[in-house]
């Protein structure tokens, strides 16, 4: 390879992997409410467009830069998470139907109001956020004179990264070390042995509901710099969060986290190698390419290793 | 009675059209016996197979490009995609029954919805091969008159529900449901449910693609975006279904006529137009939490709960 295609697939991976951050942002947010939940919230896209306007009003409105607006989107969705779980599905729950897949129907209600309602209120047009930040960038070069490859790094994507991998430290901190955490996670292992274990399981489900919406909604504030923003975009990132899981393995936030990753590299390099239309069929390529070749995703993975088979 | 009341509704839906409406109230009418056609499918695979699929538009769209390919490149009549597109959407059902009927409940309804996904991005790269986004067009329809197509659409649907009927009250309607209560009960039974649910797939997605040719005929143009679309096509189906009643006969044609005529009175009123997605989430919200069996299915609930209202008052 000459010197130019290195550039271009360094270039390509490094944008991959920071995407892949941000996508696993998304992806944990899913993971964790298909864990506790056992049902997969086919509104979560629409979550995250819901944050990003909240992003994009508080900046247009306030100036409020959109990395500072996390703090009052994600806990505004946690709110909205916990409303939906109590008013909306947790009723269902209860409800006896032939079929078992009415929640996962229930969310796609929701979701399309949601993104019908933004689209009521705010109209369909492209919108982004003029931070003016978002076109900068760091430079190799600059640092480095005679460096044979010239790579650069947005300083948008880099601060939406590093935020991405600080919310991620702070959930695993959560979630092992304090007692909500690990009734979570005790919930997603067996929820009925949990709820043996004296754990209410009503109260946890709200909160894990309301987590995974905060989550996603935090992943919306860090996309807003660096996308656009329409009331359509949810279901797209429904089914690249869904993509995730998948790739990680169902319910596993380790395995999110590798998923992301993969799944932002694998795009990014779809993009530039065979063309920005195809970028969306490599992602449900690699889904389908999981499914088959390793139907326990990332997570089985890591399980046979520390098994030692 | 009972037994002849199929025999029956399908004289008087025949005879409707002799009533002289105007071409806008046969297209609706048109349009509600497509959609009974799709949910009646969806109602085979979903409702009584239990495998709740979210991307019927791809057998859809599948059967709708396999009519307007064979016009566009061979010059035949898009009609010829009625027997072809049994072929072609039974190899793609195959297809997709490999690999996503590996999964259960929400999972695979999740990867049904990637492959509706999957194929509308694809119709819209191949541009060679589909035309794009332009998508394609018929230069001329065969029928002007509305009528015809009427009663073409009604044949396909009487031979849905006859195959339906059929289906369900032989052998393989009870593996479906078995399947459907309890998988693995039903395998250590000895019913081999891979082969079933295939099945099962093989002939919603047939039935599905029959009512995607028929729109491909009757309408003289499609594109990726409106016969892979995700909420106009897979959800809508799944609505028709759950709104009518869910592993019913009639609850998909319920379901249609409550489904299109809603949607035409929405597109009537100027102002609520933009909101359609808006009320037909809340409509879905509302029937999941108080009538989760659809109407036709929660007959007895219905009924007590208008009992309860008589004897109230």
């Amino acid at each position: 390879m000459t010197a130019p295609q290195v550039e271009v697939l360094l270039q390509t991976l490094i944008a991959g992997i920071l995407l892949g951050g941000l996508y696993a942002l998304i992806g944990i947010g899913m993971t964790l409410i298909m864990g506790v939940m056992k049902i997969i919230n086919l509104a979560h896209g629409e979550l995250m467009m819901v944050a990003m306007y909240i992003a994009y009003w508080l900046f247009v409105l306030f100036h409020v830069d959109p990395y500072l607006s996390v703090l009052i989107a994600a806990p505004a969705l946690f709110l909205l998470g916990v409303a939906i779980q109590k008013f909306l599905i947790s009723p269902v729950l209860k409800v006896d139907s032939i079929l078992p897949e009415n929640q996962v129907i229930l969310t796609v209600g929701i979701g399309m109001v949601l993104a019908n309602l933004a689209t009521l209120f705010f109209k369909s047009d492209y919108r982004s956020t003029p931070v003016d930040y978002a076109t900068k960038a760091w430079y190799l070069s600059d640092y480095w004179k005679s460096s044979p490859v010239d790579l650069s790094l947005s300083y948008a994507w880099t601060i939406s990264f590093l935020i991405a991998v600080f919310i991620t430290i702070l959930l695993w901190f959560f979630l092992t070390k304090t007692d909500t955490g690990k009734s979570i996670r005790a919930m997603s292992q067996d929820s009925e042995a949990a709820l043996l274990m004296g754990v209410n399981v009503g109260r946890m489900r709200m909160i894990t509901f309301g987590l995974g919406s905060a989550l996603v909604g935090a992943a919306g504030c860090l996309f807003i710099p660096i996308y656009y923003l329409y009331p359509d975009l949810g279901g797209q990132f429904t089914l690249i969060a869904f993509v995730i899981t998948i790739l990680g393995g169902l319910g596993s936030t380790v395995g999110a986290i590798f998923g992301g990753v993969i799944l932002g590299v694998f795009e990014s390099l779809t993009a530039t190698y065979i063309g920005m239309g195809w970028a969306p069929v490599g992602r449900f390529v690699i889904f389908i390419a999981v499914l088959i070749f390793l139907p326990g995703g990332v997570a089985s993975l890591l399980r046979r290793r520390r098994l030692g088979r | 009675m009972k037994k002849y009341a199929p025999a029956v509704i399908l004289a008087l839906l025949a005879l409707v059209p002799l009533v002289g409406f105007s071409s806008y109230s046969m297209h609706v009418l048109i349009l509600v016996v497509m959609w009974s056609i799709i949910g009646m499918a969806w109602n085979l695979l979903g409702g009584y197979c239990g495998q709740v699929s979210f991307g019927h538009a791809a057998f859809f769209g599948v059967g709708a490009y396999t009519s307007g390919i064979i016009y566009y490149h061979l010059g035949w009549s898009a009609w010829w995609g009625l027997p072809l597109s049994v072929v072609v959407v039974t190899l793609f059902s195959l297809v997709i029954g490999y690999i996503c009927l590996r999964l259960r409940g929400p999972y695979f309804a999740l990867a049904t919805l990637a492959v509706g996904v999957i194929l509308r991005v694809t119709a819209e790269n191949l541009d060679k091969f589909t035309q794009g986004d332009l998508g394609i067009m018929l230069k001329e329809r065969t029928w002007v008159e509305k009528i015809w197509y009427y009663y073409i659409v009604l044949i396909l649907a009487a031979g849905t529900f006859w195959i339906i009927r059929k289906v369900i009250r032989s052998k393989l309607g009870y593996y479906f449901v078995a399947i459907r209560e309890d998988q693995d009960a039903a395998e250590s039974l000895g019913i081999d449910t891979t082969l079933y649910k295939t099945i099962a797939l093989c002939l919603s997605g047939v039935l599905t693609g029959f009512a995607g040719v028929f729109y491909m005929n009757y309408m003289g143009y499609i594109d990726p975006k409106v016969v892979f679309a995700l909420h106009d096509i897979s959800i809508v189906a799944i609505m028709v279904v759950m709104v009518g009643g869910v592993a019913t006969y009639w609850g998909p044609a319920i379901g249609a006529v409550i489904m299109v005529l809603l949607a035409e009175f929405i597109r009537s009123m100027p102002k609520l137009g933009a909101a359609h997605q808006t009320l037909f989430g809340v409509l879905l919200i509302v029937i999941i939490i108080f009538l989760p069996n659809g109407i036709a299915g929660d007959i007895p609930k219905l009924k007590r709960l208008l009992r309860l209202k008589g004897t109230g008052s």
